[in-house]
């Protein structure tokens, strides 16, 4: 590898003591301290040093977890004890949370180093970055461009070599989307396979924490960090899944044999770029998969179920943002109304406010059967097109957003065209299923992703079959102009 | 015109669990403002609710009591609605699903005759918090201690028909839920609160009228009085050709009287919707099976074995076994005494006057029931005369120690009855030679004098004789 600082390649550095986390951490930095991109919210400087001997410690004390020592960032999401976590908002500017995220732990367990916090759109809601309240984040590969939305910060962090990994949290493809327009690896995994405590919620029953990385091996040492059962999360999923230490252990094994693979046709309908998934279908069939169409046919009515569901639980998932008890709080209240009415019309967005209304019109009486049960309904029927199709293919293979990289200011102004983008990723959400954005081509520079998504927990299937691509394509190695990390140490 | 009043009780309980519903903190009464109050509590960003399997168990325990249908799959649901005391912004409850379906209650009334009252549904929700007005001018205060707290909100059906009923529904829901252990029953501390709907309608005249609700209510006496107030202001407002209309009333203690609140046609709309941070809540027959085998006994089980079982009569049955407190009080007081009966007189009687007097609960009666229960022996095995035996309880009243021996005591105080043949014989011959006129008349067949004769004696050894034997000995010696 020309020198691509992957998670694997710091950790076997930090082993054999090539580097020191100490070292390691002040290189990131010292990287970080350059950034043009606007990936990061929060750079915390100084827990990260500290951080960095705990790590040293735990590996002179024998800690042999992979990660002990490697420096990451998170989406500023999640809840970090002593590093202000703002959500990407006005309302949280100045919050500090007296506890860790359930996520945030485990890593602090495995003894991971937090750079910081990384960019965002405001409380989840954007396919673009723009959308913060901490200015828009670019795209490593075109500083005009997005760089996708809503975890933009942690992918343009990775694409730009600021940081091997990222967390992100995906709700209707806020960590596919970014991924693929950064051209870097990012998986959301089964809803429940991750705790959601301490991430702060949009929408509670979308809402999953996932890996943002350079390649599939990396999504894999990650998620077997971050996966687990938590009782302090009523969603949290019990699972026994030794595949997921095993893949940690001893890297992602080869495919037991040939998958069938799925492209739901109504993936493929408009696209525009659809010279580049079929490369990838022909690499795939080279590996001796068999690739067959299916229909998935509910696919269209994914976009407004989303926004019905998602715009209802974020309504109400917002109304704790009040100015009582933290958050923004408007000078000088006047009285109970007016203390709500500017605190929450002072610390919140254009896009927050578009979907509080949203959601609160759809909860309404009156307006509740006809919006959030029909779309409750509609939910159901696209979770069981997933299940018919799943009962004959081991996977499904599609584009991961219908455009690259666009620029800045080009959808903010059109809400349901910049909704679109999550055309392909939202199905997946609603049905609770993981998926994958791989890198697979570029056009006009931008790089292009490939979705891949597989039945309930199946991740191991997701990463085998992306982890074979990688291995025969190099565009997961291909970095921007500019960016270009070339590490001795990684080399 | 006659009128006939409509009314229908919702009752919170507040379950007795040890920690809240929906996260670890204490529900302990009377703590530090906020100082148990945690991160799901305050409703942080990012935290998520667990659910309380005792608030649960408690629920279902309820249901089973009330001989309700227990619904396997319930759905928590948030009812939205801004306040600063509910810090999420909404309430997490259970609205079209409730864990406890139609049940009844039985209700004793003061005329002997019986009455069902249907129970609509019972819910599980978390308590709010409390909003302080009167201790920062200008500004209100927060205490979050309350959030959380587990309540079962049980709903009557519009079965009641007078103030008097009602606040007998309340008392006798409040004896359940204290037997059931699923509630400390402590009306001080708001430990159960109700809400009235009250309606009034001419007698014979089928559909309902329309309806207030009077809120927050916590105290039997209040419950009546509230009630009854508004009957009479509905009535009123009907006779002088008004209307009453839909609103939520406050009930002022101090001024005697209800109040409006807000009209019900501004109503917020809750936007209920099921909670997805919880699933939905299923719970296996096995566990409803063995939560009905942990049911205590119950009131009216009670009540029937003390008059089957123990020979007490009717009355003494209720007034006994309604409250769990009294009744095991009653029970170990039995326990030790083997006398049911005299047990019964004792409590019902002596220990009542006490306990009124003093305004004491029966939990925290300065005599115990292991001493009442040796008193009540040394009654049966005449060492205590009737009267004797009430100073000795006046004594073990005053010391209110609960290691205070009873035989010892009665040593002490010399309280032993006279029951010894020689010394009495000395006292009653004395007595009789310095009353011949009343001897004489006794002789000549006049009983009457028998009970002067008695008392003498009695007076004589300051009370100590046993009058039976007195009695006999007058008897014999003509």
């Amino acid at each position: 590898m020309p020198g691509i600082a992957t998670l694997r390649a710091m950790s076997s550095a930090l082993k054999n003591r090539v580097i020191s986390s100490t070292e390691l951490t002040q290189e990131h930095l010292a990287t970080i301290a350059e950034d043009k991109t606007n990936s990061f919210i929060t750079v915390a400087k100084d827990s990260a040093l500290e951080q960095a001997k705990r790590a040293e410690q735990m590996r002179e004390q024998g800690s042999s977890h992979p990660l002990t020592g490697v420096p990451l960032a998170h989406k500023d999401i999640f809840c970090t004890k002593g590093i202000t976590t703002t959500c990407g908002s006005r309302m949280l500017e100045n919050f500090v949370a007296p506890y860790d995220a359930h996520v945030v732990a485990l890593l602090n367990q495995a003894g991971m180093v937090t750079l910081g916090k990384t960019n965002m759109d405001e409380f989840a809601m954007g396919s673009s970055n723009e959308s913060s309240h901490f200015g828009p984040v670019s795209n490593p590969w075109n500083m005009d461009k997005v760089p996708g939305g809503s975890s933009g910060g942690s992918a343009a962090a990775v694409a730009a070599g600021l940081v091997a990994c990222a967390t992100g949290t995906d709700t209707g493809g806020s960590i596919r989307q970014p991924a693929a327009l950064c051209g870097i690896t990012g998986l959301k995994p089964t809803y429940g396979r991750i705790s959601r405590y301490g991430m702060i919620a949009f929408a509670s029953s979308l809402d999953q924490a996932g890996p943002m990385t350079c390649d599939a091996e990396d999504a894999a040492l990650m998620l077997s960090a971050m996966a687990g059962f938590d009782s302090k999360d009523s969603t949290s999923a019990q699972r026994q899944d030794a595949w997921l230490a095993d893949f940690a252990e001893h890297g992602i094994p080869d495919l037991e044999r040939p998958l069938k693979i799925g492209l739901p046709q109504e993936y493929y309908a408009d696209l525009s770029n659809g010279s580049i998934i079929e490369a990838v279908q022909k690499t795939l069939a080279q590996q001796g998969h068999e690739l067959v169409d299916v229909s998935l046919p509910h696919t269209q009515a994914a976009i407004p179920v989303y926004y019905v569901i998602a715009g209802a639980e974020a309504s109400t998932n917002l109304s704790r943002y009040d100015g009582v008890r933290f958050g923004h709080r408007c000078e000088n209240p006047q009285s109970l109304e007016d203390l709500y009415k500017r605190s929450r019309s002072e610390g919140f967005g254009d896009e927050v406010k578009r979907r509080i209304l949203t959601g609160t019109y759809t909860l309404s009486v009156g307006y509740f059967d006809a919006y959030y049960i029909k779309a409750q309904q509609i939910r159901r029927l696209i979770s069981e097109d997933f299940n018919n199709v799943f009962a004959n293919v081991d996977v499904l293979l599609t584009p991961t957003s219908p455009t690259p990289a666009f620029s800045q200011g080009q959808l903010s102004d059109d809400p349901i065209a910049m909704y679109q983008q999550d055309l392909y990723t939202v199905p997946t959400s609603l049905a609770g299923l993981p998926a994958l954005s791989m890198p697979c081509g570029f056009v006009d520079g931008l790089p292009v992703g490939a979705q891949l998504i597989a039945p309930a927990f199946r991740e191991d299937v997701l990463l085998g079959l992306a982890a074979q691509y990688q291995k025969h394509s190099d565009w997961h190695l291909q970095r921007p102009n500019g960016f270009r990390v070339s590490k001795e140490w990684a080399a | 015109m006659s009128w006939e009043a409509v009314i229908g009780l919702e009752i919170h309980v507040q379950l007795a669990t040890q920690s809240k519903i929906f996260s670890g903190a204490a529900t302990t009464y009377g703590a530090e403002p906020n100082a148990q109050a945690c991160a799901v509590d305050l409703g942080l960003p990012g935290v998520l609710p667990v659910l309380n399997e005792t608030a649960v168990e408690m629920a279902v325990k309820f249901g089973l009591a009330i001989g309700a249908e227990i619904n396997l799959h319930s759905i928590f649901d948030r009812k939205n609605y801004f306040y600063p005391d509910l810090p999420k912004g909404y309430q997490i409850s259970q609205f079209a699903t409730p864990i406890v379906g139609q049940g009844e209650i039985k209700l004793d009334l003061a005329d002997g005759s019986q009455r069902v009252i249907g129970i609509t549904r019972a819910h599980l929700e978390e308590d709010a918090g409390k909003s302080v007005h009167d201790l920062f001018p200008g500004q209100t205060g927060i205490d979050l201690n309350r959030t959380g707290t587990p309540l079962l909100e049980v709903v009557s059906e519009p079965d009641l028909r007078s103030a008097s009923e009602a606040a007998e529904y309340f008392r006798q829901m409040h004896s359940l839920v204290k037997y059931l252990g699923i509630c400390d029953g402590n009306l001080a501390e708001g430990s159960m609160r109700c809400d009235a709907n009250v309606s009034v309608r001419p007698h014979g005249q089928e559909a309902f009228g329309e309806r207030t609700e009077i809120k927050n209510i916590n105290s039997f006496r209040f419950v009546e009085r509230a009630i009854e107030l508004e009957i009479e202001r509905q009535i009123d407002v009907l006779e002088a050709g008004g209307t009453i209309h839909r609103e939520t009333r406050l009930f002022d203690a101090d001024a005697d009287e209800t109040r409006s609140m807000r009209s019900k046609e501004l109503s917020e709309d809750y936007r209920y919707f099921p909670d997805p941070d919880l699933l939905p809540l299923h719970i296996s027959s096995a566990f409803v099976q063995a939560v009905r085998d942990s049911l205590p006994e119950l009131p009216d089980a009670r009540c029937q074995r003390y008059q089957e079982a123990m020979g007490l009569s009717a009355y003494d049955a209720a007034s006994l076994s309604n409250d769990l407190d009294r009744a095991e009080f009653f029970e170990a007081v039995v326990s030790v005494c083997n006398n049911p009966k005299l047990s019964a007189n004792w409590l019902n009687g002596e220990l009542s006057a006490y306990l009124n007097n003093a305004d004491l609960e029966i939990a925290a009666s300065p005599v115990t029931a292991g001493q009442l229960g040796q008193l009540i022996q040394r009654i049966d095995d005449e060492t205590l005369s009737s009267k004797t035996a009430k100073e000795l309880f006046k004594a073990l009243w005053t010391q209110a120690d609960t290691e205070s021996n009873v035989d010892a005591l009665i040593e002490q105080l010399g309280l032993k009855q006279m029951n010894d043949d020689g010394e009495l014989s000395a006292i009653v011959s004395g007595v009789l030679e310095a009353n011949p006129d009343q001897v004489a008349e006794l002789k000549s067949g006049k009983d009457k004098v028998l009970g002067f004769l008695v008392g003498q004696v009695m007076k004589a050894t300051g009370g100590k004789a046993n009058p039976k034997q007195v009695n006999e000995l007058i008897r014999k010696s003509l």
